[in-house]
């Protein structure tokens, strides 16, 4: 079945996440959709599934314009959807949850789970699947779940099967035996498109590449492509971006890192002895695609992940030691912005004036005694408000309530107003519009002008290439190379698709 | 990718969020229509009311009339037996019903508190009655088994029974930090554990069993110095009790909205994973939670245990910790909501009598008590019914935009 869609625009508000997308999905193609987290690419495929409604725009099947109203919609007219996050039973059996929701049943609605064990079985065999039937879904391994969720698409004769960052769980075994499986859908006819940021992958399983960036197609490329061609595409170059810096003066050393290796939360190990120096006075950026490492990284400085038994010692002005609590590492003087500011950043139910606060509550100015001392939070805020740019109407507005970029200069002035020597700043852009950007960016030249040392984590090579006075590559958990702030946009594409330089 | 892949069965901290974000009118429309609903079993279950039934179409006057007879005559009985019984003949006589609500409702606010201590930082403690029972177990001793000077004998018991409650809440605080175990199945289970360990205190002469008690599972009474002091003369059971709940509330209002460690517990409670990055270390911040929520059930035990002049018994506990829930949900958890909502339930307890002289079932107040609590649990029901506009709409969005930013691809 060919799949269209024409110019699909969806809007949250005022953000555009779809900007009038155009796409084209051959009868047996796989199709991959690349772009960073963010870009909009699961927003198209909910509205593909009938999950989102389309502002603008058309979906054709075969030519022929669908609308649907919801998953089911789009079940029945044969589009398959694997989620990250499994939709499956735990305690109930493989048959038993292909057959869910369309349970055959024999007289008297009794149901057949012969029939469901037999359609599995035809299934697992066509494709070679080897998923036993009666097995408890609880019991299997992550790979296999994943294979019951596709044989539960196929039961339902789908016809097109979008596959939602199906690698981002799996092991690299079990990534390279799903890629065999799509090749053999695609085979029989099955139009695959396959969601990732994973570069290898695409050039490893597509046959047809289309790159999304914040919202719009940026371009479409050939399997056969270069990673660096790849990767630069998806980090984009559209912002231009100008901070004016003085010469670095380089001080003491402050943040050490020493053959550091850290689990991520599958046990895997996604941090790989890594090793690097920042010096006061100095912004080292950390460039690379998404999921190579680096939140694993950050999180192991500021003391939030253990670092691996056999790993070496991250220092921080002389304070390092595996067990370091993240308030031990954040009086020691660092200052965190973390990727998710959502998530770990904020407090969206709090105040701004309390979010200020939020790693103050040990210490003064914010205390007094064991209470709070009011009159100087509030006069803080007040002041940080200003100073920072927030558009709000008080700093007695819920953090929640506040957009992404004044969000962020929230988090920014919690953590640049404390006396830091090192920051931490991961993703300090992302979903930040353009004005704010530029104010962060100035925000961080000026703490490194300042003496601080600064380690930025940024997926912007755009970003990465305008802050930094040295660049460390990230790939696969290792560290490339680190190379100088001159260093030419190709040489980068190339190492964070992992050619050493 | 520091998104954690496992998975979590139950989301109590969003369902509490949704349940404890509640406004003031909610709540109050909560309590008119568990009233209402109340009114309605008292006129169904009324016997006068269900023989004129048969001719409600002949004279729908009288029904109605024997209706409204019913309700207001239960209502006025409430109000009768619990704030100001206007037809007594001394003045004593006329406010003794409301002295009796105040003693009830003081337990049930110093434990409301605790449990709704709990709500804020987003932990289900349903272990009142164990927390409670294990206070009652160590002012009992102290009261009963210990000589203390006057004064120093009652802030002991005090004391004992505060740190007797809070050790439990600490354990299952304990628990799940260090193990993980789910809060609301370890205080479930305590519950029982203590229980059957204060009936077998009071089975034994050695431990707690009173002199005199034969068989029975009963303690002697409190020694005079640990008893807590009647606040308007003997005549009139209320005591210190009260006033100390209300201490507990000025304390909690501080605690949870002026102090630092409240403003760490309410951190926790709203973004546990924002917490731990800003340095507050999650898992002691439950230990504390638990065991600052049990010490205010705490405070109820000392209640129970040294009020009494005739020694206490099982049932000492008289339900308070369940109670407690209901009146932390109905007080959202906030001081203020919590003393009225205590006060609330404390009028129902004393009017229970007065309620059944009129020949209405004192069950229908628990009807009542059920049916606010339903209400205010189930706020799109409430919604619909009064026709109110959805709450935080551009919540909502903030949270779809931040799906999309901060998870956008991940979903």
């Amino acid at each position: 079945m060919k799949l269209e869609l024409k110019g699909i625009t969806k809007r949250f508000g005022t953000l555009v996440a779809n900007d009038s997308i155009n796409l084209v999905v051959e009868p047996g193609q796989i199709h991959s959709l690349l772009g960073e987290n963010g870009a909009g690419k699961s927003t198209l495929m909910n509205v593909l599934y009938g999950l989102y409604k389309a502002d603008e725009g058309q979906i054709l099947l075969d030519g022929k314009p669908v609308n649907f109203s919801g998953p089911g919609d789009a079940m029945a007219a044969g589009i398959g959807m694997v989620h990250q996050h499994f939709m499956l039973i735990p305690v109930f059996t493989v048959a038993e949850n292909v057959a869910l929701g369309h349970e055959p049943t024999k007289k008297l609605g009794v149901l057949d789970l012969d029939a469901a064990r037999a359609m599995v079985n035809k299934i697992s065999d066509r494709f070679g699947f080897d998923v036993d039937p009666d097995a408890l879904v609880e019991d299997l391994p992550v790979g296999v779940q994943q294979r019951v969720e596709i044989i539960k698409s196929l039961a339902r004769d789908a016809k097109v099967l979008v596959l939602d960052e199906p690698t981002a769980v799996l092991t690299p075994q079990e990534t390279d035996e799903l890629m065999e499986i799509m090749r053999g859908l695609a085979k029989s006819g099955t139009s695959i498109v396959f969601i990732t940021h994973k570069l290898r992958e695409v050039k490893a399983v597509a046959d047809k590449i289309t790159v999304i960036r914040q919202g719009r197609v940026v371009g479409e490329a050939e399997p056969s492509a270069e990673t660096a061609e790849l990767a630069s595409m998806m980090v984009g170059r559209s912002v231009g971006l100008t901070v004016s810096k003085k010469a670095a003066n380089f001080g003491k050393v402050v943040l050490k890192l020493d053959r550091v290796s850290v689990l991520d939360d599958r046990d895997q190990r996604a941090v790989n002895e890594v090793s690097f120096e920042v010096r006061a006075g100095e912004i080292l950026a950390i460039a690379g695609v998404q999921g190579n490492g680096q939140t694993e990284l950050a999180e192991a400085i500021i003391g939030l992940r253990g670092l691996q038994s056999d790993s070496g010692e991250i220092s921080i002005s002389g304070l390092s030691g595996k067990n370091r609590s993240v308030r031990s590492v954040l009086e020691k003087g660092v200052g965190y912005v973390p990727e998710d500011r959502q998530k770990n950043g904020l407090v969206s139910e709090f105040s701004i004036a309390e979010n200020l606060m939020l790693n103050g509550s040990f210490t003064k100015p914010f205390t007094k005694g064991l209470g709070i001392d009011f009159a100087t939070r509030t006069e803080i805020a007040e002041k940080r408000v200003k100073e920072f740019d927030v558009r709000t109407t008080s700093s007695k507005t819920p953090a929640g309530k506040l957009s992404g970029g004044n969000q962020q200069k929230v988090v920014l002035a919690r953590e640049l107003s404390r006396e830091v020597e090192l920051l931490v700043v991961s993703q300090p852009t992302r979903g930040v519009d353009v004005g704010s950007i530029e104010f962060i960016h100035e925000r961080l030249v000026e703490q490194r002008n300042n003496g601080k040392a600064v380690l930025l984590i940024s997926t912007e090579l755009d970003e990465v290439m305008a802050l930094a006075d040295r660049i460390a590559v990230m790939y696969r958990g290792k560290i490339v190379g680190i190379v100088d702030a001159q260093t030419d946009r190709a040489k980068l594409g190339q190492m964070m698709a992992g050619v050493a330089v | 990718m520091s998104e954690s892949v496992k998975k979590e069965p139950i989301n109590w901290n969003s369902a509490m969020k949704e349940i404890l974000s509640g406004s003031v009118t909610r709540t109050l429309l909560s309590v008119i229509l568990g009233f209402a609903v109340g009114a309605f079993f008292m006129i169904i279950s009324n016997r006068e009311f269900l023989q004129n039934i048969g001719y409600f179409f002949a004279d729908p006057l009288a029904s109605l009339r024997a209706a409204g007879d019913v309700v207001s005559s239960g209502y006025g009985a409430l109000f009768k037996g619990a704030v100001y019984n206007a037809s007594a003949a001394t003045f004593d006589g006329a406010i003794r019903p409301l002295t009796e609500t105040l003693r009830l409702a003081g337990p049930l606010i110093a434990a409301g508190l605790g449990i709704g201590l709990g709500f804020r930082v987003g932990l289900f403690n349903i272990g009142g009655t164990g927390q409670l029972v294990s206070g009652i177990i160590w002012a009992t001793f102290v009261a009963t088994r210990m000589e203390l000077p006057p004064v120093i004998h009652l802030v002991v018991a005090i004391l004992a029974a505060i740190i007797g409650s809070a050790i439990v809440g600490a354990f299952v605080g304990f628990l799940k930090a260090r193990t993980g175990a789910n809060e609301v199945i370890t205080t479930i289970m305590l519950n029982y554990v203590i229980i059957s360990f204060f009936n077998y205190l009071l089975l034994d002469n050695n431990l707690l069993q009173g002199a005199t008690a034969g068989g029975y599972t009963k303690s002697d009474p409190a020694a005079e110095t640990a008893r807590l002091p009647a606040l308007l003369g003997e005549s009139f059971a209320l005591n210190l009790g009260f006033v100390l709940a209300i201490v507990a509330v000025v304390l909690y209002w501080w605690l949870m909205e002026r102090s630092t460690i409240g403003f760490r517990l309410r951190a926790v409670g709203f973004n546990a994973s924002a917490a731990k990055t800003a340095g507050i270390n999650v898992n002691a911040t439950y230990v504390l939670a638990l065991g600052l929520s049990a010490a205010f059930v705490g405070l109820a035990a000392a209640n129970q245990a040294l009020s009494s002049t005739g020694g206490v018994t099982p049932t000492s506990h008289a339900g308070i910790g369940f109670d407690a829930i209901t009146v932390a949900l109905l007080g959202g958890s906030s001081a203020p909501g919590v003393l009225l909502a205590g006060l609330l339930f404390g009028a129902f307890k004393a009017g229970a009598s007065a309620i059944q002289i009129e020949g209405i079932s004192p069950d229908v107040l628990l009807i009542v008590q059920g049916a606010i609590v339903l209400f205010i649990a189930a706020p799109p029901l409430i919604r619909a019914i009064f026709r109110l506009p959805p709450p935080q709409t551009t919540n909502m969005l903030t949270a779809l935009k931040s799906n999309l930013f901060s998870r956008g691809a991940k979903r």
